[in-house]
């Protein structure tokens, strides 16, 4: 046993022996993302959009070619994102930090972007603090205020009195229903009643019911996605709400490709906030959504544009600043940048370093046999509402 | 008398062969020595790999504190987390509140999970099992559902915010390269096996082992089961406290998931993978797993889990009694091997 125990610190050590040298000519973003596991298909799409980019721009920019480190987080995991962070920088030679679906990995490796000087570009995680963590770090996917203040108002405006909101009960969710709530309030609108169910809940039957009771103008629902629309769509059906009738608000999520072929013709009249479809209508959408196609065989959603947008933010800050690659030049060349996405307009606020963009609100209608959210109205130039309003 | 009269008289009274038993139990051999010795080896050999190997030596703790209890003591958890969450989240909080000293964090993380445990042990000690994987499994969802609720507290999802560690003994930074880190982690380590050892090698230490075997008739030898396991539990709380309150000070976050399922999971992959109730079966097994995953996952992102499923098949399927079992077997049959050879040539 003894000569093993030597015998195995010596194995270990020789695998853990070895390193990369650094190249010259390169620029190295380290994708810290979700690759396996629950989020998978999150990191997925991510990845695709910066990879289509990449392939539509070509690999060079600014003298320098762009090489990916991808590093899998496998889920929910900050101790473990940070780690890949530091050692994607120390190890790799990474010069960027991408990817990042999650807000607690986010704000674990944000700490890293901070301490190593280095460009982070969030890609999806939403939470509104995020981008205030370290000096470095810039979004281009949307946050939760962004879109949730922004429909509340919506509501307010579109004739919608009373609302009755119903969120899963954590960190996003209570975020979301904050800033509806929020946004309904200041346009003028009554709350009735509100709950928060456990993320995990299978069956929605006794809040829509609860919510029905209240009789409200419009219900509110966020939920993560996954299972949970058709779960939802189940309720609506047995508890009879139509939502055609009693609007059904939400986020994105709600009524998301996936979702809506799983909630099937109930989802008819659904109402939800997002910043970007696939069935936006612009010519620059059209032919992302084909190359997109082309590509990877389905349709991008949000996740995709977060990372398309996030490779476009990283060439257009290289090329700015003449290649130089550290956090500083970089953040700096990203502050104020602004560019047609496929997703409409969208900037990099100077003094936030948050995504500036069109909120779009959609209704989900019946195009051929096809479930579509059909674009309703479009809330330009909407920044998040959050920074500075807190503290 | 008390348990630890007995255990004194025990030792006195002792017939010389059990006296000589536990005194070569607790001898250090060379290969201890040596192993020891190279885990100090990534600092001048691999210092791009601190940071990992700073997170392997507080899995390696955390896996020690439950081969303490499954190993050594045959209690079966699925809910280990718990104690390295309220560990986690202990000394994250009070660094929150002002305290970022990361040494006396880990005896107040410490102390904090223990309690935790101590009250626990009073329903832990009376089943066996099944019934036991599912009290751990339930308690730790529990705790978990409990720390998403108090968000007020605990941050609920995005973890808790605004931890700050002070410089290891007011002049280490836990730096980007992860020395600190893994210096940290490694004395931590070291210190707690030894304490680990001591008590494995102790007249309490073989009792544990009785009544993994039997518990039921350990009483009538004079061996209390039920407050020998409340203590022993206890300790492993303890310990999988301080290797949650490491953790959090060495990466300055803490978040839901330091209480989860698949923490208590891996931990458990872990130290099955190395060896059960070998006190070095869960420090090999963190190390394997860990290096395993990082190089896999190197490779590739996507489909890493799969080598990772392949690799735990095959060794428990060829392995029986994980990686140190397997390698001590080995070890012997050469030893065998070796000493035939020299057998046939004397003559």
């Amino acid at each position: 046993m003894q000569k093993l125990l030597c015998g195995i610190a010596g194995v270990a050590l020789a695998v853990l022996g070895g390193g990369a040298a650094k190249a010259q000519d390169s620029v190295k973003i380290g994708m810290v993302s979700e690759y396996s596991g629950q989020f998978a298909d999150t990191g997925a799409q991510i990845d695709h959009g910066v990879e289509l980019y990449i392939k539509q721009h070509g690999a060079t920019v600014a003298g320098k070619k762009i090489e990916i480190i991808r590093k899998d987080t496998g889920g929910i995991a900050p101790d473990l994102a940070k780690r890949l962070s530091q050692e994607v920088i120390v190890r790799d030679h990474a010069d960027i930090l991408g990817g990042f679906s999650l807000t607690p990995n986010a704000l674990a490796s944000a700490d890293v972007s901070a301490q190593a000087k280095k460009f982070m570009v969030v890609m999806n995680a939403a939470t509104s603090v995020i981008t205030e963590k370290s000096p470095y770090i810039a979004r281009t996917s949307s946050t939760t205020p962004q879109l949730n203040y922004t429909l509340g108002q919506w509501a307010a405006k579109n004739g919608i009195k009373t609302i009755y909101t119903m969120v899963s009960n954590y960190g996003p969710g209570i975020d979301a229903e904050i800033w509806f709530q929020k946004g309904f309030k200041d346009g003028g609108g009554t709350i009735v009643g509100s709950v928060r169910f456990p993320v995990a809940s299978p069956d929605f039957s006794s809040f829509i019911q609860a919510a029905k009771d209240k009789n409200p103008d419009a219900i509110y629902i966020w939920i993560p996605g996954g299972a949970q629309p058709a779960a939802v769509g189940k309720a609506l059906a047995e508890r009879g709400i139509d939502p055609k009738k009693t609007k059904i608000l939400g986020q994105d999520a709600l009524a998301s490709e996936t979702a809506l072929k799983s909630m099937g013709d109930i989802a008819i009249g659904m109402i939800t906030v997002s910043d970007y479809d696939f069935n936006h209508q612009s010519p620059m959408n059209k032919a992302f959504v084909q190359a997109y196609n082309d590509q990877y065989h389905r349709n991008p959603d949000f996740f995709s544009i977060g990372g398309y947008d996030g490779a476009h933010l990283i060439y257009a800050a290289l090329k700015k600043d003449g290649g130089k690659v550290d956090g500083d030049s970089l953040i700096n060349a990203a502050k104020g940048l602004s560019w047609e996405s496929p997703r409409g307009p969208v900037m990099i606020d100077p003094q936030t370093r948050d995504i500036v963009q069109t909120v779009y609100i959609r209704r989900v209608e019946k195009v051929g046999n096809q479930l579509l959210n059909v674009e309703i109205d479009a809330v330009p130039h909407v920044k998040d509402p959050a920074h500075g309003a807190k503290k | 008398m008390t348990s630890d009269s007995i255990a004194a008289a025990a030792r006195e009274t002792a017939p010389a062969g059990a006296r000589d038993f536990l005194r070569g139990q607790i001898r250090w051999r060379w290969s201890e020595i040596v192993f020891w010795l190279a885990t100090l080896l990534p600092f001048v050999l691999a210092p791009d790999y601190l940071v990992l190997a700073s997170q392997v030596a507080i899995s390696a703790l955390f896996a020690l504190s439950l081969d303490l209890i499954l190993g050594f003591s045959g209690i079966v958890s699925l809910g280990h987390a718990a104690y390295f969450g309220v560990g986690a989240y202990t000394a994250g909080l009070i660094s929150v509140w002002g305290w970022g000293e990361p040494l006396t964090g880990l005896v107040v993380a410490g102390i904090a999970a223990g309690l935790v445990g101590y009250v626990t042990s009073f329903v832990i000690a009376r089943f066996r099992h099944l019934a036991l994987i599912m009290i751990t499994l339930g308690f730790g969802l529990l705790l978990q559902e409990a720390a998403n609720s108090a968000g007020w507290l605990t941050g609920g999802f995005n973890g808790l915010q605004g931890i700050h560690t002070w410089p290891l003994l007011g002049k280490f930074e836990f730096d980007l390269y992860g020395y600190t880190a893994y210096a940290y982690a490694l004395a931590g380590l070291f210190l707690i096996f030894l304490v680990a050892r001591r008590i494995i090698h102790s007249p309490f230490g073989l009792a544990l082992r009785g009544i993994r075997e039997n518990g039921a008739r350990m009483p009538a030898i004079g061996a209390p089961t039920h407050s020998h396991i409340r203590t022993i539990y206890t300790i492993a709380a303890i310990i999988a406290g301080i290797a949650g309150a490491m953790l959090t000070q060495s990466t300055e976050t803490v978040s839901l998931e330091a209480l989860g399922f698949q923490r208590s999971a891996d931990v458990l992959v872990m130290l099955i993978l190395g060896g059960t109730g070998k006190l070095y079966g869960g420090i090999i097994g963190a190390v394997v797993y860990m290096v395993a995953r990082d190089q896999f996952a190197g490779l590739n992102p996507q489909y890493w889990y799969f080598w990772i499923g392949l690799l735990l098949i095959a060794v428990v399927m060829f392995l029986p009694n994980g990686i140190l079992g397997g390698l001590e077997l080995l070890a012997e049959s050469a030893k065998a091997q070796w000493a035939k050879s020299k057998w046939a040539k004397t003559p």
